[in-house]
């Protein structure tokens, strides 16, 4: 990064994060500081939502699951735009109507208070742990342009982070989003073009899809019910739908973002901007790093991504057997190149069998270069075994640096910036403001003012911010980063889903069978993750039937008369 | 639970779409649109 580079960034940064604080002056009281003015029109809540989902992990690690695994991943998404319907439906007019701050109070007011303690337990937990993984997500960009130490990285920019976020209210997340989303958009619309510009002259856009497409990378439905395949349409539309539906219909962090618009409509309007623009950005970012892969066909790429690991190990012990699978990997990836370069001729010459033939061995070619950068994991991982051997959230940042133009540079690593602050911000205002809602006032200190609760709300976000820096510092035990906070989020969301399920449509389930079924399904959940290596999609659709079923047993076992309690509170 | 009155929650405001059910039947019909595209894409290049 060059002078230029850093101007771009930190003028994006910083006029960002100023124009969030001037925003946030003068907001006094709970209401305002948690809800916002609730004067924001559909556009912003639909760019706040969008914004908040969309974290810096989005943007780093989705192109490089796009140049390992190909567009597969898209159909995690499929469940969305059907999720996004019944929120706006039925779980949305609730909220409204029922004037809450939190999802969890609602539970509150429908079954009783363990039950919305509960909810904001499970909520607090994931999530929690959750904002710990986005901090990392940046910080492996910073580490890696600035060659920084990664540790170092994650406790400076999370409490830089911090200070941004417990600054603002609901309302300045949401306007500020709106500015972040705006410069994530240009950014990777900015890198789009200057790739295909960077593909070699004479590779048209159909040989770069003909190419990906030789390579597996354009296999975007999978209609098989081999239920070991972790991402097939049936997955991502029956578990990506609830996955979907407990995260946009029941995570404060995104129903925080929906209950700040001005009427019914508008917040209904921003969650179908989401429901129709969802699938076409995800299909977009995971191009972008299939593209990335078509360009290293004809560009070496490094053997390991990582290369300030790959590079210290080199330096101390291994250099030996690392400079030798490097070697083999340049052989093979220059044997491919020539191999598709020959594919691609005999192809525009009209001569089937001969592309066959060298795609045959272009795929043969790919093989041995994996079976090199296989290896060259392995012994990273034997010389040290804290060595993160999934370079995969490293593709699309390598590519950046190596490749783009200086200025564009700055502004991609602003994008990534952007998009995690916006995603923090909306991220620890709902966990500040659940803490305070749902745990502070309703349990701890019940009849104090305004301004104390402001002033909670504040201290909470600044302890979760801590919490969340903390567990980042393990994150980078975890494989390939958007996977990770997706098993998370699938471990813990089935339940919570669940619980609201019960809620709007079994009137006559009361507090104590859900509280015991919503238990018992989290413990079942727990226990088919560690024995079962399902697709971690499905755990989000067990968790939410298993909460409903044991909810709805433990009910007619009940004594006649035990419904439901509310707490009014 | 002093609420401000809700206004407008059943007009959409959109031209050609009036009514909700038709808002997410239009929603539907994209997801519907995007899933074929890419099981085209797939069919393809495979």
């Amino acid at each position: 990064m060059n002078a230029l580079d850093y101007l771009v960034l930190f003028g994006v940064l910083v006029g960002i994060a100023a124009y969030g604080m001037w925003h946030t002056r003068g907001h006094h009281n709970l209401r305002t500081y948690l809800k916002g003015s609730r004067e924001t029109r559909w556009f912003t809540i639909g760019l706040s939502v969008m914004a908040t989902q969309a974290s810096a992990i989005t943007f780093i690690s989705t192109p490089g699951q796009g140049y390992e695994d190909g567009l597969g991943f898209v159909q995690n998404y499929f469940g969305a735009p059907l999720a996004l319907i019944l929120i706006a439906a039925v779980f949305l007019p609730l909220y409204r109507r029922l004037n809450v701050y939190t999802a969890y109070e609602f539970l509150g007011k429908r079954f009783d208070a363990k039950t919305r303690l509960l909810g904001a337990a499970l909520f607090l937990v994931q999530r929690g742990l959750g904002a710990g993984i986005t901090i990392y997500a940046p910080a492996i960009v910073l580490s890696t342009v600035m060659g920084w130490r990664l540790d170092v990285t994650i406790v400076s920019t999370g409490l830089l982070v911090v200070l941004y976020t417990v600054t603002g209210g609901s309302d300045a997340v949401n306007l500020t989003q709106k500015y972040q989303i705006g410069v994530i958009f240009v950014g990777m619309v900015t890198a789009f073009f200057v790739l295909l510009a960077r593909l070699p002259a004479g590779l048209t856009f159909s040989d770069a899809l003909t190419v990906a497409g030789g390579f597996h990378k354009l296999q975007a439905v999978d209609f098989s019910f081999n239920p070991d395949r972790r991402y097939t349409i049936w997955t991502g539309v029956l578990g990506g739908m609830f996955l979907a539906l407990s995260y946009f219909g029941t995570d404060q962090s995104q129903v925080q973002r929906y209950l700040a618009g001005a009427s019914l409509r508008e917040s209904r309007l921003g969650l179908m901007f989401n429901a129709v623009c969802k699938i076409p950005m995800q299909f977009f970012i995971l191009l972008l790093g299939v593209l990335v892969f078509v360009f290293y066909q004809f560009e070496r790429p490094p053997v390991f991504f990582n290369q300030a690991a790959w590079q210290y190990q080199a330096a101390h012990g291994a250099g030996e057997k690392l400079r030798a699978l490097e070697k083999n990997f340049t052989a093979a990836s220059t044997e491919k190149e020539h191999q598709i370069k020959n594919w691609l001729a005999a192809r525009h010459a009209g001569d089937p069998s001969a592309a066959a033939a060298a795609r045959v061995a272009a795929l043969a070619a790919q093989t041995r270069a994996e079976a090199a950068r296989t290896e060259t994991k392995a012994v990273l991982r034997a010389a040290d075994p804290k060595t993160p051997v999934n370079d995969s959230d490293y593709v699309f940042i390598t590519f950046i640096l190596d490749h783009l133009p200086h200025g564009v540079i700055g502004l991609l690593v602003a994008a990534f910036f952007a998009a995690a602050f916006s995603s923090k911000a909306g991220e620890l205002n709902a966990l500040g403001s659940t803490t305070t809602v749902d745990f502070y006032r309703h349990v701890i200190k019940r009849d104090a003012t305004d301004a104390h609760y402001v002033a909670a709300s504040k201290l909470f976000t600044a302890l979760w911010g801590l919490v969340a820096v903390g567990f980042a510092l393990y994150a980078q035990l975890v494989e390939n980063l958007i996977q990770a906070v997706n098993i998370l989020g699938s471990i813990f969301y089935g339940v919570v889903l669940g619980l609201f399920l019960v809620a709007f449509f079994f009137k006559r389930i009361g507090g104590t069978a859900a509280f015991w079924g919503a238990l018992a399904a989290q413990g079942l959940v727990f226990a088919l993750y560690s024995t079962l290596s399902i697709s971690y999609l499905w755990y989000n659709f067990i968790g939410c039937a298993a909460c409903v079923g044991i909810s709805v047993i433990i009910q007619l076992c009940l004594p006649r008369g035990s419904g439901a309690a509310t707490d009014r509170r | 639970m002093n609420q401000p009155p809700e206004i407008n929650d059943k007009v959409t405001g959109l031209p050609g779409l009036r009514s909700w059910p038709s808002v997410y039947v239009f929603v539907l019909g994209v997801f519907l649109l995007w899933v074929g595209l890419l099981a085209g894409l797939t069919k393809l290049y495979s």
